[in-house]
This record gives structure tokens, sequence and C-alpha cells, in this order.
């Protein structure tokens, strides 16, 4: 930037005039009185024919004529016409410049007074800008003397009008529009914080139109009150220089809450007062940023601590697989690996050459394993069978390796994960799985043998079942058969008994007598055992139904002692028939109830020798059960004995000598015959007292 | 009803192919005061009750040729026999047979062996309720 030349030393004038125009210039308080001032002045000290002088009126205002002498109305308002934005003017240049400049004859646009030449000086301070421009006419063709003079005095004078412009309570336009242009809130308050000049952004926040709503008035006036109260803390805390607070204001317009940082100073007033000046500076967007700074960092802790247990938690989980896991960067390097990994692929703590060798091996084997998957190629996933070796141990540990390639959100490359498994185990369980097999191969061969031997069984049990059925029928009709073909001869035996007995072929003789009866008494036992067998077969066989009817038992009874009369009489025993009172009629089989009590009572008579025979036949109504009971003073039956009995072909005394004839198959016929009716025959007995034995069943039979 | 002669003792006709019995009975029923004819199987019992019209019969049931069952039918679908009265003689003892015997129209059953006394006595008391006179 080009700044005032001074010109050349102009001759010396009188001291006083000097003096003079000093103090003139002192007492002026405007651009406009100096330049009058300078323009009276010049053309009575410095013989000139005319003056100009040029300048802003205030601060940021155009450069125009503010005072001219000598010139006539139409070169002054000429030269009030031209303006500084006016680049082709002469005078413009000269500004350029910052140089003063002669022009010795007229020169359009310039005015021209008088024949002699114009001086142009640029006004301001040394080394700044020029802020105007003196204009001296000179009388002839060399520039007037004193004007380097005057343009050095009244050129700082000037600058500091330009720059500082006018001062004090009544303010100017420019201050203003300065302190206006300002876009932070500025403001000179007492020292209690009441406002007494505040630029327009201040006036926003802290001063109410008259006709504001009055949510705008109420936010002012809270504005108010926390200036006022920080501006009167920071005056009253007597802290020397600039001070700093923030304080939360509201913007009445928007209504959003602020943040201000405010920085109030104390300074005089030129009546000597103190006051207080403040600057606010928004920081509420810079409070927003701290916040949501903070905020991130927060976060960011938080997912970094996250993170942290998250890797943690990871480390946790792999190293609880019992399986090696490894993970791999890119290029192969290994990034991590978990527990059971590091027994492999590291040296062990007391691990020897041997050691080191072993690691080194898994190494280069998992290397060249892994090249497959670092190729290159797009396989996402690699599967090998390796053979590692148990670094402590030195074991060769069949496993099986799969590795999968990581990859990022657009598809790289960010590590592959190689899992091993051992296939020592899967070996030996294959192994244990092939033995099972075989083992239930031979199990499964076995069972069939087995059933195969249970079916023939089976089969051998049922053919067996049917010759056994066949067997009991063929038997039965054996019997059948036998005891018709027993008869047959024993009818002929016993009927020439009979009839030699009866004398049919003539008298006999006593001997031959005793000899028939004997005959006769065998034949006859013969046909009871016959019949008797007969009996238990046709029993067994099922070939003796019930015939049930209606019966009384007294009748049964008198028919028994009928058909047992001859034996009576010829036993000479006691024999009595007892019936029990409200004995009622009775549905069952009479002709086996008939040949139970018959069989009772001839045992009873066969086995007892003196004393008697009692028949006694009662009625439970309780249970319905009708009992028959013969009861003898005999011989009694041991109690050893007393259940044998009931057994076929058993008598106390088995023995082919035995004293008592029969053939043993009573009672077991009377007790199959009560299991029919659905009865039984029991038996109390003392041996050498006698015996009573009684017949048990239901008045009906419980299931027809 | 055949019975020529109120004088005549009665006419037995025993049939039984076993020699034994039948010589038995036959002896024993003369001894006891009757007339006897002998049949040894069905078909013999047959042409001897249409040729001499007995009194009764003691029919064994198991005879060859033709059997007791059989000949007793025919016997009783016979007009010239059907009143002879039937007495059904079996050493099978086997429940049913007696049913067989009556279905096959005899008048009584008896089951060897049956000592000769008794079966006069029987036979007695069937001609007894045919009112036939019998001796004593």
């Amino acid at each position: 930037m080009a700044s005032p030349v001074p010109v050349a030393p102009a001759p010396v004038t009188s001291a006083d005039a000097r003096l003079a125009l000093a103090e003139q210039l002192l007492a002026c308080d405007t651009a406009r009185a100096c330049a009058e001032a300078v323009v009276a002045w010049l053309p009575r000290h410095a013989q000139a024919v005319a003056s100009a002088c040029l300048a802003r009126e205030e601060p940021g205002g155009r450069m125009g004529c503010l005072a001219a002498k000598g010139l006539s109305d139409a070169q002054h308002a000429a030269l009030k016409a031209w303006s500084d934005d006016d680049l082709s003017h002469p005078l413009a240049d000269v500004l350029a410049q910052a140089a003063p400049r002669f022009f010795p004859s007229a020169r359009a646009p310039l005015p021209s007074p008088g024949p002699g030449g114009l001086l142009a000086v640029p006004l301001g301070r040394p080394g700044s800008p020029p802020v105007g421009l003196l204009l001296v006419w000179a009388s002839g063709p060399t520039p007037p003397p004193e004007v380097a003079w005057v343009a050095g005095s009244v050129g700082p004078f000037l600058a500091r009008q330009a720059t500082s412009g006018p001062l004090g309570a009544s303010g100017s336009a420019l201050f203003r529009r300065i302190i206006d242009a300002v876009t932070d809130p500025v403001l000179l308050t007492d020292l209690e914080g009441r406002p007494r000049l505040a630029n327009a952004r201040a006036e926003a926040l802290l001063v109410a139109h008259p006709d504001a709503s009055h949510g705008r008035r109420r936010a002012v006036h809270l504005n108010q009150r926390v200036f006022s109260a920080a501006v009167a803390s920071t005056a009253s805390g007597g802290v020397p220089g600039l001070s700093w607070r923030e304080i939360p204001l509201v913007d009445p317009v928007e209504g959003l809450d602020l943040l201000f940082e405010l920085v109030s100073t104390r300074v005089y007033e030129p009546d000597g007062r103190e006051a207080m000046v403040s600057v606010l500076r928004n920081v509420t967007d810079l409070g927003r940023a701290t916040q949501a700074l903070g905020e991130s960092y927060r976060r960011l802790r938080a997912t970094e601590r996250e993170a942290r247990s998250e890797r943690h938690r990871l480390d946790r989980v792999l190293d609880s697989v019992a399986d090696p896991i490894i993970l791999s960067d890119p290029s192969g390097g290994t990034v991590m690996l978990n527990e059971p990994a590091e027994k492999l692929f590291t040296l062990p703590v007391d691990g020897g050459r041997a050691a080191q060798r072993r690691v080194r091996t898994n190494h280069a084997t998992f290397a060249s394993f892994l090249a497959n998957l670092l190729d290159g190629g797009s396989n996402l996933r690699w599967r090998g069978q390796l053979s590692l070796m148990d670094p402590a141990s030195g074991d060769t540990l069949p496993v099986e390796a799969v590795a999968s390639k990581v990859l990022g959100d657009s598809g790289e490359l960010t590590g592959i994960v190689t899992l091993f498994r051992d296939r020592g185990e899967a070996l030996a369980k294959a192994r244990l799985l092939e033995r099972l097999k075989e083992v239930s191969t031979l199990l499964e061969a076995r069972v069939q043998v087995a059933t195969a031997e249970l079916a023939e069984q089976n089969e051998k049990l049922r053919r067996q079942a049917i010759q056994l059925e066949q067997a009991s029928a063929a038997k039965s009709q054996f019997l059948a058969n036998m005891s018709h073909e027993f008869r047959t001869p024993l009818n002929a035996i016993l009927g020439y008994t009979n009839m030699l007995l009866q004398g049919v072929s003539g008298e006999l003789t006593p001997p031959q007598k005793r000899n028939l009866a004997r005959i006769d008494s065998n034949g006859r036992h013969l046909l009871e055992v016959i019949n008797e067998i007969l009996d238990i077969t046709r029993i067994e066989a099922g070939r003796m139904p019930l015939h049930l009817s209606d019966f009384g038992i007294p009748e049964l009874l008198h028919e028994v002692m009928a058909e047992m009369d001859p034996i009576i009489a010829r036993s000479k025993l006691t024999v009595s028939a007892q019936l029990g009172a409200k004995l009622p009629p009775v549905h069952s089989d009479r002709q086996k109830v008939k040949q139970i009590v018959l069989n009772l009572l001839s045992n009873a008579l066969k086995f007892t020798h003196e004393g008697g025979v009692k028949v006694l036949a009662e009625y439970a109504p309780s249970t319905s059960m009708l009992t028959i009971s013969v009861e003898d003073s005999g011989i009694g039956i041991d109690p050893a004995y007393q259940q044998k009995i009931f057994e076929d072909f058993q008598q106390v005394d088995s023995s082919p000598t035995r004293a008592y004839g029969g053939t043993g198959l009573g009672l077991s016929i009377c007790r199959r015959l009560a299991d029919m009716l659905g009865g039984r025959v029991s038996l109390q007995s003392t041996p050498g007292q006698g015996s009573t034995f009684t017949l048990h069943f239901p008045r009906r039979p419980r299931r027809t | 009803m055949t019975n020529p002669s109120p004088n005549l003792k009665p006419l037995v006709l025993v049939v039984d192919d076993y020699d034994d019995a039948r010589e038995m009975y036959a002896e024993y029923l003369e001894f006891s005061g009757f007339r006897v004819a002998q049949a040894r199987n069905g078909q013999e019992a047959l042409d001897q009750a249409f040729a001499l019209t007995p009194d009764i019969i003691l029919m064994d049931l198991s005879l060859p040729i033709i059997d007791g069952w059989e000949a007793t039918r025919r016997l009783k679908n016979d007009d010239r026999t059907r009143a002879i009265p039937v007495v059904a003689l079996t050493g099978h003892a086997m429940t049913g047979q007696s049913d067989e015997a009556k279905g096959a129209g005899c008048d009584s059953f008896v089951t060897k062996p049956c000592l000769p006394d008794e079966l006069v006595a029987e036979v007695r008391h069937i001609l007894a309720q045919r009112g036939v006179a019998v001796s004593h």
C-alpha cells in the first residue's frame, strides 16, 4: 500500500501563523471543521490562488470536498461531483499513488481558477493509506510553500478522525453502524449491568420494543436479569482486566436456549464514571458440539469397553472349545489361537529341542494347508486331513481341519478361521462302531438261531400238545374199551358164581360154597375197582357233565340209608341220620351228591369196628352252603395222612397186605365230584377216636 | 300182543355175541322157568324175533352184522314186533348210552355186569307190567 511521501520543505513562514493553525486544528472535532480551517489558512499564508480539502466526513462515508476557497461556484460544484470511486479521475490516481503530484497547467476535469499549476497532496498518517486530499492552486508554475507543513499537520488529524470517528454520549451514525455490524452482542453498562449502549444484536436479546409480544418481553426480561446479575457479580468481584463466564440466555424470537460466553471489562467514561463493556459470544453451538463430543467420547469408551469384554468373552468361548481354533490374517499370519491350539502351535514352557521341532513341523503343515485358501481362489472353505504332532509327547495326531474365509462387509478377505477336529477319537469311534456292528451282527445271528430254535420248540410243543390230546383221548377210549372188556368176562364170572351159589347146578358142600363166596367177593372188588377207574377217567375226560335238578336232602339221605342197609345190617353198628332245621330244597347234581355220601358212609362203615356212625345234614343260610357230615367212632387218621388220603390210590396203609379193602380211589373221586359241585370235602380226625368227613356244597351252583 | 297160549311159559329171546354170557343168562332163565331162544347177532335177532315173536327180548348192544341199536330200531318199526319189550344190555357204562338205547326204542336198560338173578328180576318186572303171566 502506498503512503503519503513528504513534499519538499516549504519556505519558512511566520511561526505565529503556523501556531494559530495548529491551535485551530486542535479545537476542531470534525473533519469538515479541520478542512475549513486549512482551506482558509492557505491562501493567506502560502500565496495560494485557491485551495480545497477532500476527505470523508464520517468513517465509511464517501470522500468528497469538505471545504474550498478561491473557487467559483461552478468549479466548487464540479469538484463536489467527483467521487473517489471514479478511478479514471486524475485525483484517484494521486490517491492510488499516495504521493504529491503537481499539475503545472490546467488539466480537465480539474478546476482551474488561475493560470498557475495545481498541487495535489494525499493526506494521512505516514505509512498508512491516505484519508484525504489537499488541493492547492499556485499563482505560478511552482508549488506554493507551506503546503507540505500544512499537509503534514492536518494529515494525522484527519486520519485519526477517519479511523476512530466522533466519540461521545451522543454517538454517531458511523459508530452505530460499526457496532451494529458486529455479530456478537456488545454492550456498555453501568456497574449494575443496566445497559447504556447496546448494538443491534444485544438489543435483540436484552431490549424489548413496546409493541413486542408478551412472550418476547418475558424472554427479554429474563435475559436482562441473568445478564445484569452476571455483570454485577463481575463488577463487584473486583477482578482487574477481562473476565470470562458463561450465561444461559433465551432467544426471544425462536424461544431456543442459547449459551453465551460473557467477556466483561471495566472502563472509565470521559466523565470519569466507571462502566462495564461486555461482549457476548454465542457458544450455544459450541456447547452443543462439546456435549455431542463428550457423548461421542463416552460412547466410544463404552463401545471400546464392550468390544474389550466381547473380545474377552470370545477368547473364553474359544478357549472353552475343546477343538483347536486358529484365526489367521489374510496373509496367513497367525492372529489368535485358542488354548487347545496353543498346545499344538506354541512351544511348551519346558519344551526342549524336540518339542521345538514338532511345533515348527506343525506350523509348516498348517501353512501348506492354509495355502489352499490363500492362493486367491474363489473357495470360501477348505477341508483337509492333516497329521500334526503333539509337541509334548511327539504322538501323531490325525486331525481334520476346516478353514473358512472371514469376509468383510464389502466381501474382502479379513481373515481365516481354521478349526481342527481330532480324528483320533473319530477313528477310535469308527473302530468301536465297526466292532459294535460286528457284535450286533453276531448277536442278531444268535438271536435268529435262538428264535428259530424257539419256533422249533414251539412247534414241537404244539405237536406234543396235539399228541398229548390225542393220547389223552386215546387213553379215555382205551379205558372205556378196557372197562367193557373187563366187564364182559367179569359178568360171566360173577354170573356163574351167583348161579352156582344159588344151586342152579345142584347142591354144594359147605367148603364149595365158602370158596365160591370168595370168588364172588373178589370179583365184586374187581368190579368196584373198574367202576371207580372208569369214574375218574370220565371226570378227567370231561365226560361226566353236571345234571342239575331240584331235590330234597331228606329224601336223598333216606335213599342212601336204604341202599346201605344190607351192609349196615352186617356191621352191627349204630347208624343214625340227623337232619338240621330248615333244610331247604337244593338245586344241584343229585346223582353226584348221592355218590359222595354213599362213598363217605361206606368208608365210615368199613373203618369202624364198634360204636356208631352219624350222618348229619345242615344248612348255613349266611353262606348258602349245605353240609353233610359222616362222623364215625373208627380208627381215625393220623394228621400226616389227612391230606394224602384224598389223592388217587391212597390209603393210610398202602401195602399189598393191608387190612382194609377198597381201591383207594373213593375219596379221590369224592374230592373231584365235590369240586364239580362247587364244593369240597373236609376231614377232622383224631387217631383212635374217629373221623368226620364233611361234604360242603352250595345250595345252587355259583356258575351254571 | 302175541301170546299164543297162556299156559306156555313166556319166551325170552337172548341176543349176545359173547357165548358165555348168552348161555349163562339162557340157562338161568330156563332154570327160573322161562322158555329161551338165542341169537348171536343183530340179523339173527331180527330173524328169530320175526319167526318166534318172543314175549321179551334181551338185547346186547354191541353186536356184529347189525348192532343192537339198529336191530331194536327195526323191531320197533315193524308192526309184528313193535309191542315186544326190549331190554338193552351193555358193558359200556359211559353216560349217554342209555339215552341212545332208549332213543332206539329200548324199553329198559341194564348195565353189565348184571347178575343172572338181577336180570331175571328185571324181566319179571317188565313182563308183569305188560300183564304176561310169569311163573315163580
